[in-house]
Formats: structure tokens, C-alpha cells, sequence
């Protein structure tokens, strides 16, 4: 609360959150008047990852009506599944998450998602697999057994691709466990598209700052997105 | 004690209502001596008495909370005994019972006479002491049961911490049956509910917030039960928010076991979507649970299987719940609350009047082996007024107890206390 004060005794025009909790960057654009960009909070959300996934899907397979995305891997903490469902459900897709019953959020079949207990049923499934990383320390947290056993049972490798029915585009939201949660020859293979992600979020990111900014202000409102603390698209 | 404190009182042409008698209907009360003299149509005035009109009034035996937080020793700047047992006073209760889960905790005979003194001394609501079940809460070695009877104390309470510890558990409520007094549990296993903030369900899924399930109430109601029919012991399980507790608690009561058990007010009033947003005062410790869940705490207490509404009162300074909800505390404050949201219960038809005096002052009462929660002459004066017409919005900043956290704000009600005696002296008096 003091840290929201100093900002605002600061006349700051835009603030770019990343916090550890869930809520925090809401919590702090309830309190003060400047633009909060939100940079990931806790478990909840990561706007700006979302959108710059859609950039990368639309950029390569057309709008994102009707597309099917998978989203593999620890759900449970992640901020980038949670935007990515709401972002992609806005749009029209269909979405899956996929990963060990220990790292799926309870309830996350009410979001409107299906659920996959085994990666090989998704891949047949999806047009696009979000891979996310596996945080090394969810393994003492007693989620997942060991990283070995989680490469055997959930990992993206070209073997599992190779039974894919169709063309499959690989997104991976960075930093890579290579060999853990994905395949090098996956990651570097001609389906992965994680190099176009980082380079679309520096556009993305340029035209949120662009925006809040003051640039194109009749397009400035709609960029200010919902209400803090109440996600658009959460049905 | 001044003369005033002597002056009788005659509470004329009220409703009075006490389930304790089965009575119901418009009487006179005659407090004397800090005892009920009479009770009964046309009384005469004795001299120099102090007579309250009561007419439109509800009269009823004094309300009992028998679950709060009056922070004091340790934590002052939430709550002290004094603004706690005014707090109560102000809420219509005429006695509260203290839990002990305070810095340090009321683990030995000195500090339960410390809070029995204190609560003396506030001139509000009687204060009850409730002692720990182990030397500092550490859940490791029983305490000293009986000193701390001795000194005041009226039950045994880890409250804030579950006994996680089922052996501890089994002593305690074997060596409380020495002293007639129930053990009262935060049912919760900590290893199921560990990282949890709120209700584990869609709510904590949209949020990124981690839940706590229900399952890590049930698992230590159902323990409980288990245990206190293995010894004969008294449970008294606190703040029942799941429906599977609730059914649990209804079939024990069922094959007799000594259960007493409480609803909160929040849990028959709100859900987790209060949380929504990370409304910080919203949480709360067991959580705001789901629609299903809360429906079944109604049912529950319609019933009786829930025979005791309390609020867990648990104040917190405005600093430390206005922060992210990960690291805000747990609790909200109910003494100024709990009656208005009861009468809302009725309001709702969900349960009549007289149950619900019965769930707020005579089964505490009995539950606890406290004195009151009857109006039978010779009994001590503890009595509250209500005035079941007073429209009323809850306001926190005109609360008296020192803490704001409430997530009733703003709330209408119907229905409030007017005056409260405690011992034929009268405490509070509304306008």
C-alpha cells in the first residue's frame, strides 16, 4: 500500500507490474490513477504472454475461431494458462490443458477447457500445443515425482510429434527445460515457432505501451481492457 | 460498586422471549440484586426503580458468543479486552468467550487470570476465559487443564492451530472430563489445506489463488467425532463450513456422541465468490465455501445439528488486510454484526425467532456450562433487548470494536439490540 502511495506521489503516467501474488497488479491499480500494465501476478495472469501467443498462432494458421490449443505442462501456478484460456475462449477456440492431475487447477473443466490425462490423446487432438515450463522446484513440492519421469510420461519430444494427424505448431512461453518438458530437436525443430514469440513480444508489448500512452486514444479504451480483478471471457 | 449498580430495573411490557422456559409473550422483567426477581404481567414497580419501557421490544436471555478473538495479550492494536467486551456489549451480547490463541497464548492459570481480570475490569460483556489444550499451542504437551478451571477457564482451545496430533487430541478430551468442560477444535488437516487462502473450487482456479479443500475440514471433523465417542469426551466443533462436516456432525449427534457445534455468520451468508476480486475481507479461516457448502450449514443450523450460532470474531487492523490476499490474515470481525445477520436468517424463514435465541444465548449457555441464557427467576441478569424493526446499514467506522474488517458493509438489516444488562446493570443503550 505505502509502495502504491510513493507511485502515485510520483505523478508516474504507467506502471508495469510483476508480483509474486495473485491480484497484486488489480490491487494496485484499484489505488491509483496512473496505467497499470500487468507483467504477471502470482498464479493468476500474464496479459501480455496471451496476446503475444495469439499474435504467433493468428501470424501462422489464420484467425483463432475454431483452432484447437493445448495447453501442456504445470497449470496449477501458471499465470500464462490462465490468460491464455481466457484469451483463446474470447476468440473462439477450443482449449485443452494436459499434465499431471497434481498441477491441474480444481475445477478447470467449469472454465470451459477439456482435459487431457495423457499428452499423446492431445497431440492427435491440437492444432497448436502450448508447452510450459516446469518450475525445477514443484519436484520437492511433491507435484511431480521426479524430472526424468516427468520427461517420459508428459514431455514434447519427435517421436510423440511424429503421430501427430497434422501439422502441429509448437509455442514454448521461455525459459526451456530442454529434455524435461520438450524435446531439443522439438524446440529447434521446424514446428516450433518460440523465437517468432519473443520476437511478437516486442511488438506486443510496444503497442500496449503505445496505447496507454496516448497513441491512437480511440483505440486507447479498448486497450484498457475490463475492470481490474474480474477477467474478460471467464464465463 | 456505585448505587446505581443496585438500583433495580423493570423492563415493562416487552416481549419476552426465552426458549430456555418455552416462554413467549408480553411480561414484565424485574432485575434485582443482579438476579431476575420476577417475571410475569402488571408487575409492580418496587421503589426506586429504573424502569425500561420494553414495548415493541423483544426481551430475551442475554446473547452468548462462544467463539472470539480479543487479541489481547499481544495483539492490542486489532482489538483489547476492553474495546472487545464493549464490542459485544454494543452487539447485544451480555457474555463472549475468549480464545486463547493470543501472543502469548493463555496457556497457564496467571494468564487466564489475567483475561478473566481484564474482562472485569471492561465493564462490557462478560468475558470468559477459554484456556489452550497445550503449552503453547505447539500441539506437543497438554497444558494445565485444570489450573486454568481453576483460574476461570471455561473450555480448551487450540483455535488458530488444529490439533493436528490424534493422541493429543484423545488425552484431551479424556483428562476434560475431570473438569466438565468441552474441547473446542479448528477442525482443519494442515496437510491437506497447506498454501491454501481460500475455498479450493472454480473461485481459486480463476483467481490463481491455491485452495484449501473441504476435504481438509472433513478429514478432522470426522476425526473428531471418531475420538470423542472413543473417550465420552465433549467436542465442540468450531465454525462448520462443509456439507460433509455437517452431515458428519448430524449422524454422531445421531448415535449420541457429545457434539456441540457451531455456524458462523458469514458461512450462512456469503460464499467463496465474495472473494472475487482478492477481496482481502473476505478471508477467512475455514473459507467461504461453496453454494452447496453454505446451504448445508443452513440446514444445519435449522436443524440443531449446529446448535450454536458464534461468530469467530477476529478483528485485524486495516494495514495488514490491506495488502495482496496471499499474505492478508484471516478473520473478520462479527460482535456488531452477528444478531442483525441473524435476524436476517429469519427474515429469510429459514429458522423462527425463538431458534434462533436458542442458538445465540440458551444452548451456549448450556454448551459451555456457562451461567444465563435463561430469564428463570433467581438466574443471574444478563438479559438483551432487541428492537426487531430497526432498520439499520452497517457501518465499520462506527463500530466500537477497534477492527474494521468486515465484508457486511454496507449491508441493511433489521433488527437490532437496544440495551444489554449484564448482571441488572445495564452496559449499552442504543438511541
Amino acid at each position: 500500500m505505502d509502495t502504491a502511495r510513493n507511485l502515485e506521489a510520483m505523478h508516474i503516467d504507467m506502471v508495469v507490474i510483476r508480483h509474486s501474488s495473485s491480484g497484486a497488479a488489480g490491487f494496485l491499480a484499484e489505488r491509483i490513477p496512473s496505467n497499470v500494465i500487468n507483467a504477471g501476478d502470482g498464479s493468476h495472469e500474464h496479459p501480455t504472454q496471451a496476446l503475444l501467443d495469439l499474435l504467433t498462432i493468428r501470424d501462422h494458421l489464420g484467425p483463432i475461431s475454431g483452432l484447437k490449443v493445448c495447453i501442456i505442462g504445470d497449470i496449477l501456478h501458471s499465470r500464462v494458462a490462465r490468460s491464455n484460456i481466457f484469451g483463446l475462449l474470447t476468440l473462439g477456440a477450443e482449449v485443452a490443458v494436459c499434465g499431471p492431475r497434481t498441477l491441474l487447477p480444481v475445477g478447470i473443466e467449469e472454465l470451459g477447457v477439456r482435459v487431457f490425462n495423457r499428452v499423446e490423446e492431445a497431440i492427435e487432438w491440437a492444432n497448436v500445443l502450448n508447452v510450459l515450463r516446469l518450475q525445477l522446484e514443484r519436484m520437492k513440492g511433491g507435484f511431480v515425482p521426479s524430472l526424468r519421469e516427468y520427461n517420459r510420461v508428459f514431455g514434447v519430444s519427435s517421436q510423440r510429434l511424429a503421430a501427430a494427424p497434422q501439422d502441429i505448431l509448437i509455442l514454448h512461453p521461455g525459459p526451456m527445460n530442454r529434455g524435461v518438458e520438450i524435446d531439443s530437436d522439438v524446440a529447434d525443430g521446424p514446428h516450433s515457432v518460440i523465437l517468432r514469440q519473443v520476437t511478437n513480444g516486442v511488438a506486443v508489448r510496444m503497442a500496449v505501451l503505445y496505447l496507454l500512452a496516448g497513441g491512437a486514444p480511440e483505440l486507447a479504451e479498448t486497450a484498457k481492457g475490463p475492470s481490474p480483478g474480474r477477467e474478460e471471457g471467464a464465463p | 460498586m456505585s448505587p446505581a449498580n443496585h438500583q433495580p430495573i423493570l423492563i415493562r411490557g416487552g416481549r419476552v422471549l426465552d426458549p430456555s422456559q418455552s416462554l413467549d409473550g408480553t411480561a414484565d422483567v424485574l432485575l434485582a440484586d443482579g438476579t431476575v426477581a420476577a417475571v410475569g404481567e402488571g408487575l409492580e414497580a418496587p421503589d426506586s426503580v429504573r424502569i425500561i419501557d420494553a414495548s415493541g421490544l423483544i426481551v430475551t436471555p442475554g446473547l452468548i458468543d462462544v467463539h472470539v478473538h480479543l487479541r489481547e495479550p499481544g495483539g492490542e492494536h486489532k482489538e483489547t479486552i476492553e474495546s472487545g467486551a464493549r464490542a459485544a456489549a454494543a452487539g447485544g451480547f451480555t457474555a463472549v468467550c475468549a480464545m486463547p490463541n493470543t501472543d502469548p497464548p493463555i496457556d497457564d492459570p496467571a494468564a487466564v487470570g489475567f483475561v478473566a481480570a481484564e474482562g472485569r475490569r471492561a465493564g462490557g460483556a462478560r468475558v470468559y476465559p477459554v484456556g489452550c489444550i497445550s503449552v503453547g499451542m505447539k500441539g506437543e504437551q497438554l497444558a494445565e487443564v485444570g489450573e486454568m478451571v481453576h483460574a476461570g477457564a471455561v473450555a480448551i482451545t487450540d483455535d488458530g492451530n488444529p490439533v493436528m496430533d490424534s493422541g493429543l487430541m484423545r488425552r484431551a478430551l479424556e483428562y476434560a472430563q475431570t473438569f466438565g468442560i468441552p474441547v473446542a477444535d479448528h477442525p482443519e488437516d494442515l496437510a491437506l489445506s497447506a498454501g491454501g487462502g481460500m475455498n479450493e473450487g472454480l473461485v481459486s482456479s480463476r483467481l490463481g489463488l491455491r485452495g484449501k479443500p473441504n476435504a481438509s475440514e472433513d478429514v478432522h471433523i470426522v476425526r473428531d467425532l471418531l475420538v470423542a465417542e472413543l473417550t465420552g469426551g465433549h467436542i465442540h466443533l468450531q465454525h462448520v463450513s462443509t456439507r460433509h462436516g455437517v452431515e458428519a456432525i448430524r449422524q454422531a449427534k445421531a448415535r449420541g456422541v457429545s457434539v456441540t457445534a457451531e455456524a458462523s455468520p458469514h458461512h450462512l451468508h456469503l460464499t467463496e465468490e465474495a472473494c472475487d476480486g482478492y477481496r482481502t475481507e473476505a478471508k477467512m479461516n475455514p473459507p467461504l465455501r461453496s453454494e452447496a457448502d453454505r446451504q448445508a450449514v443452513r440446514e444445519g443450523l435449522r436443524d440443531g445439528t449446529l446448535d450454536t450460532y458464534a461468530t469467530d470474531h477476529a478483528p485485524h487492523h486495516y494495514d495488514e488486510k490491506e495488502r495482496e490476499f496471499d499474505d492478508a490474515p484471516n478473520g473478520i470481525v462479527g460482535l456488531e454484526t452477528s444478531l442483525g445477520l441473524g435476524l436476517k436468517l429469519v427474515g429469510e424463514g429459514l429458522i423462527d425467532l425463538p431458534t434462533l435465541i436458542e442458538r445465540m444465548s440458551c444452548q451456549p449457555a448450556r454448551a459451555f456450562s456457562l451461567q444465563g441464557g435463561t430469564l428463570e427467576v433467581g438466574t443471574i441478569a444478563d438479559v438483551t433487548l432487541i428492537d426487531p424493526a430497526a432498520q439499520w446499514t452497517v457501518d465499520p467506522a462506527a463500530f466500537l470494536s477497534k477492527s474494521r474488517n468486515t465484508p457486511f458493509g454496507g449491508w441493511e438489516l433489521v433488527g437490532r439490540a437496544v440495551a444489554t444488562v449484564v448482571g441488572g446493570r445495564v452496559v449499552w443503550e442504543g438511541s
